[in-house]
């Protein structure tokens, strides 16, 4: 598989993968805003997954489409951060997996749509960076309220963050399709984006009176098909209907 | 068509598409939110290209339904959809009249410059850039309620003085 259809499938399994999870919340948000704008980011993850899962296919070669993609893999096809499949946990959780994926992904398109030689990339990424702003916007102004919060709410984000820190490190791991992307100048060199990440995330949990884990354990495998049991039943609930019925349509 | 016949203008058939609403707010149309990128003949097709708004809008494929349908409405069979993503659509390209469409409508319009920046919040930053006004009293003692509101396009405000909430068409 190319380089460039293994990055498009990465970028589209992590919002794919973030945009189901976060869509689980849809009816159970604790607050009914809250609940409304849980749906709808996922909305803006599922719309840029189209984008992105459309160009691996066109790239690819073999007549699939995103929906193909999205339907018809199975998890050792997914490309997606481990992150991002983490389970929802409470509303604390949720939003830190939101946030500490968010300080990545708009920095990464915001990279991608002012570098990438690759057209089509850099089209996607102008498109996806200003709804992934509005995204970063909201998760740290949450992180921050909730953070120097109560009681109750401050120890939940604290416990978050632990529950969540040790996956954060797989977003700068680099390996040969990284180098070849970075050395084309499609897309940038992974540990490059991790100085922007902590000096970002530092000054948000510092705000939120949130400590920075003192874990630098990575969990990692998500980008090469190595994923986490979570990821299973995931797909069991997304996949059940077009692989039942596999030309149904609405 | 037939063989002989003049093919309509590219204005007759913005013109006709000006008449399509959007399905999520009906009271400004297609061309109004600036959805409607270009329209072409390619020999006897017309091809319409439209821009998604939100990549995620649930309203995209509601959309090019009703265009295709108001175009086939006019007589013309041949016609193909194209999709344009770059540039990307912004709040911007929506025009004064559609602004003020909105406003009446009771929403308050987007207001240039005040698109989510991703530089972390304006609390952080210690400035705020949104100064949004009240459609209904036009105060701009308002505060948001939430980022997101009745459809993916607008986030939740409320007025502190006539104390009505109110949607606001979020800037991209």
């Amino acid at each position: 598989m190319s380089a460039l259809v293994e990055f498009a499938l990465r970028m589209g399994d992590n919002t794919l993968v973030l945009g189901h999870r976060v869509s689980e919340w849809c009816g159970h948000a604790p607050v009914l805003e809250e609940d409304i704008a849980l749906a709808n980011t996922a909305l803006d993850l599922i719309g840029q997954t189209q984008m992105w899962l459309g160009l691996a296919g066109d790239l690819e070669g073999k007549g699939r489409t995103a929906d193909d993609l999205a339907y018809k893999r199975d998890v050792w096809d997914f490309r997606n951060l481990l992150l991002v499949e983490r389970p929802n946990g409470d509303f604390g959780q949720t939003l830190m997996r939101q946030f500490l994926f968010d300080a990545w992904h708009h920095p990464m398109l915001t990279w991608l749509s002012e570098n990438s030689k690759h057209e089509r990339v850099a089209d996607i990424a102008r498109k996806a960076e200003r709804e992934a702003a509005y995204h970063l916007e909201r998760s740290t102004d949450l992180i921050i309220r909730l953070g120097d919060g109560t009681d109750e709410s401050h120890r939940r984000m604290q416990d978050a963050l632990a529950y969540h820190w040790t996956y954060t490190g797989e977003m700068f791991e680099a390996d040969a399709v990284d180098r070849e992307l970075a050395d084309a100048g499609v897309a940038p060199d992974p540990a490059a984006m991790k100085p922007g990440w902590d000096a970002l995330v530092g000054d948000v949990l510092a705000e939120a009176t949130l400590e920075v884990p003192d874990n630098h354990f990575v969990h990692k495998g998500g980008r090469k098909g190595q994923h986490t049991e979570h990821l299973g039943h995931i797909l069991a609930a997304m996949q059940f209907l077009p692989r039942a019925y596999p030309d149904a349509r609405w | 068509m037939h063989a002989g016949e003049t093919l309509p203008s590219r204005d007759d058939v913005m013109g006709w598409l000006a008449d399509v609403p959007d399905p999520e707010i009906p009271v400004v149309s297609v061309v109004d939110l600036g959805i409607v990128r270009d329209v072409a003949w390619e020999d006897d097709t017309l091809v319409v290209t439209i821009t998604p708004t939100y990549s995620g809008c649930p309203a995209t494929s509601v959309i090019a339904f009703e265009i295709e349908a108001a175009i086939r409405g006019h007589g013309i069979d041949n016609v193909r959809l194209e999709n344009q993503i770059s540039p990307p659509w912004t709040t911007d390209w929506i025009g004064p009249t559609a602004r003020e469409k909105l406003r009446q409508y009771g929403i308050a319009p987007p207001i240039d410059g005040t698109a989510a920046d991703g530089k972390r919040v304006a609390r952080l930053l210690g400035e705020g850039n949104a100064r949004v006004e009240c459609p209904r009293c036009g105060s701009a003692n308002t505060a948001e309620v939430s980022r997101f509101g009745s459809t993916p396009c607008k986030a939740a405000w409320r007025c502190n003085d006539c104390l009505e909430p109110f949607d606001y068409f979020k800037c991209i």
